[in-house]
């Protein structure tokens, strides 16, 4: 067990899996590093963000493939690949660039079970970046999860710690069925203890990172961090909190959500993905037709505002969900519960 | 004579401890407390302890209060003579602040012994190995119980550690050793810890086991008596027929905190010391590769339902060193009534009020009483 971090324990859960089962391979965009253009050097990258240094020069050129510029050639490769017995990990660097991939994804892979009569198998990752925060502007900035979630035979994974990526990772190389794996973009350096060796976390279980008793705060990926954040500073003011990171959301953990708002009666979801249909839309759905009878006041939504992601730094500071928001939106709800009980 | 004011500072429970909260007070400001006292109680993120006082004294501050963190060695209280005045107690307090902001910046001069990794074999083992290997004591080797890890020892390492070098280490299948467990029979695991004893070239220790790890202890005694100066069995396994199924089954099968939870608690006698980092690290555990088949084939190796399919009788019978077995009253998963087959019934201490784990539960008792063994000053 040692501290790594968020990039660290990616590259070790790929690496690890390429040692164990020899059908892993990598494709994707400047994955082996580019070459290194004029430098002669071979591996001078290894991705855009340093997330598979070391594996290109560990397991060669036959199972790291560098690929042009052009997501529907390579996803669709990744997918056939996946189809023919190989375990394809392919990168879509910004998930932005789903756009010009989605046919491969949404009408190939994703059906590929369904529409061979249960006969075809699609172990299948793909890994992408995604998030506002970077200054990355609106074309590199969005956090698309609710597009993979509403297509039915994906799997979609958002980790929010390095803990939690090693292990979901390693369970998604390990799926046979096509795994969106979706990487917060500002959380490549953040660290914590994960254990050296493999070990895989199993999807559709949300994990409690603390159990209060006044309200539930259901929170993804990067978001799970500022909930607990803000859960800290509610708890000084005498407000304490759940927070249930529900790790994925294809499959979706309804029954803990459920439990929770069950024991707290108030809700708030916390999603940094555009407001309209997006996860905090269904889980409120989902609570107001199964749990309305144990709701004690309105669901609140902490989301960014309908709009593409702001270029300015001041206006993403706007855009963003943050720790004071999420406890605003926890007081709100508090306080309605006061009102009522006045 | 003892200095006039005695420091209270945030105690070292394991040596992961970093920080710690003070839960309560267990003396109030003005009262009188006596070495040995319970003081304070500290929870870290592994456990809850109750401090006892380390001096004699009128506890004439609290500094940390209810819920402070504080970083081990962080001063939390001071104990003096009702005589001192308050502006020296003052004095005192400022002093010790800066001292330790003083040595902060030198460094960390204490520090802990890391774990390493040890091949014994086709397997590596988590080993630390800690205190002096010069003391000229025969050295302690600790063995912990199924689903268990070294760090059960954490309150019972440091203790034994300020007398003799002291091994804890996890077996095949637990904590960070591997999860190879080979045929899972105790006295495999015996053998085991035989070849680990060789790669560290330690030719006779003190054999301490919990639970499972007694009949491992018991299985090493069979093995090989010279190895083992003396035997401390705590709630061991192979004796005695019983043991909960219950317990067995639902570590093997449990892997959520709501249903874990009720197994952990059959731990101890006291369920408030379950912490939910300590399920956490439990279900950690179980999501390693290798970690449930190897937990299954130690699990069908010596149990059966509610029956212990392994009996150590024999073992303990042949062999002539010491022996001292220490049992708590309220075991819930190897029952005390277990100790009755004992012929020898001098050599069993019951605990009341205490689990299946008397080193967590009785910790100064249980380290205490190992030191004395350590240093042949028991007297059973």
């Amino acid at each position: 067990m040692s501290r790594k971090s968020f990039r660290q324990a990616i590259n070790e859960a790929l690496r690890q899996e390429m040692r164990r089962d020899e059908r892993v391979i990598l494709m994707g965009e400047d994955i082996a590093g580019g070459k290194g253009g004029t430098s002669g050097v071979e591996e001078a990258w290894g991705g855009v963000l340093g997330v598979t240094k070391g594996l290109y020069t560990e397991f060669g050129p036959d199972r790291v493939l560098d690929t042009p510029i052009t997501e529907a050639s390579y996803i669709g490769a990744a997918a056939g690949a996946a189809a023919t017995g190989l375990r394809p990990v392919a990168e879509l660097m910004f998930v932005d660039f789903v756009g010009c991939c989605l046919d491969q994804i949404m009408n190939q892979a994703a059906k590929f079970r369904y529409m061979f009569g249960g006969k075809a198998r699609t172990p299948l990752v793909i890994r992408a970046m995604y998030g506002a925060g970077f200054s990355a502007a609106a074309q590199h900035s969005q956090a698309l999860y609710p597009i993979f979630t509403h297509i039915p035979g994906l799997k979609v994974v958002i980790p929010s710690s390095a803990y939690e990526a090693k292990g979901l990772l390693i369970e998604a190389i390990r799926d046979d069925d096509p795994v969106i794996f979706l990487e917060n973009k500002l959380m490549y350096d953040e660290e914590e203890e994960v254990p050296d060796e493999p070990y895989t976390i199993p999807f559709g279980e949300a994990n409690l990172t603390r159990e209060g008793d006044d309200v539930t705060i259901v929170a993804f990926g990067r978001m799970v961090a500022l909930a607990n954040q803000a859960a800290d500073l509610l708890q000084k003011q005498g407000i304490s909190c759940t927070v249930i990171d529900p790790r994925t959301t294809s499959p979706l953990d309804t029954g803990t959500i459920l439990d929770c708002v069950a024991e707290t009666g108030r809700l708030v979801i916390v999603d940094e993905s555009s407001p309209r249909c997006n996860m905090a839309t269904d889980i409120a759905a989902l609570v107001a037709e199964e749990g309305f009878d144990t709701l004690k006041a309105p669901i609140r939504r902490v989301t960014p505002p309908h709009t593409p992601v702001p270029f300015s730094t001041a206006l993403e500071k706007h855009y963003m969900p943050d720790a004071d928001k999420i406890a605003a939106a926890v007081r709100s709800v508090m306080a309605y519960a006061a009102k009522q009980e006045a | 004579m003892a200095e006039r004011i005695a420091p209270i500072t945030m105690p070292k429970f394991g040596l992961a401890m970093t920080e710690g909260t003070v839960v309560g007070w267990l003396a109030k400001t003005g009262d009188n407390i006596t070495a040995g006292q319970e003081l304070v109680e500290i929870e870290t993120t592994k456990i809850t302890n109750v401090y006892e006082s380390p001096v004699s004294g009128m506890l004439r501050r609290q500094i940390a209060q209810e819920g402070e963190i504080q970083p081990v060695g962080a001063l939390i209280g001071v104990v003096a003579d009702a005589t001192v005045p308050e502006a020296e107690i003052d004095a005192f307090i400022a002093g010790f602040e800066a001292e330790t902001t003083r040595k902060s910046d030198d460094g960390d001069t204490t520090a802990t012994p890391a774990n390493t990794i040890i091949e014994v074999g086709t397997l590596r083992l988590r080993v630390q190995d800690s205190g002096n290997a010069h003391s000229g004591k025969i050295p302690v080797v600790l063995i912990h119980g199924f689903a268990g890890s070294l760090e059960n020892w954490m309150l019972t390492q440091p203790v034994l550690a300020e007398q003799t070098r002291v091994i804890a280490f996890d077996l095949p299948g637990h904590g960070e050793s591997s999860k190879s467990v080979g045929d899972g029979t105790t006295r495999t695991m015996a053998r085991t810890v035989q070849d680990l004893m060789n790669t560290l070239s330690i030719d006779r220790a003190h054999i301490v086991g919990h639970s499972l790890g007694g009949a491992i202890a018991l299985e090493l005694a069979a093995l090989g008596p010279d190895l083992v100066a003396s035997l401390t069995l705590i709630a061991p396994a192979g004796l005695g027929p019983a043991v909960n199924g219950v317990f067995i089954e639902g570590i093997l099968t449990a892997d959520r905190r709501k249903t874990l939870e009720p197994v952990l608690s059959l731990l101890v006698h006291d369920k408030t010391l379950i912490s939910r980092q300590m399920i956490e690290d439990m279900i950690r555990f179980k999501r390693l590769d290798g970690v449930l088949p190897g937990l299954r084939t130690l699990a069908a190796a010596s149990f059966e339902g509610n029956r212990q399919s392994i009996s150590l009788l024999a073992a303990l019978e042949n062999y002539v060193g010491p022996v001292s077995i220490l049992w708590g009253e309220n075991d819930e998963i190897l029952p005390v009534a277990n100790a009755d087959i004992i012929p020898d019934q001098g050599m069993v201490t019951r605990y009341a009020g205490t689990g299946h784990m008397p080193q967590l539960e009785r910790a100064g008792e249980v380290a205490e009483r190992l030191a004395t063994i350590v240093t042949g000053q028991d007297n059973p």
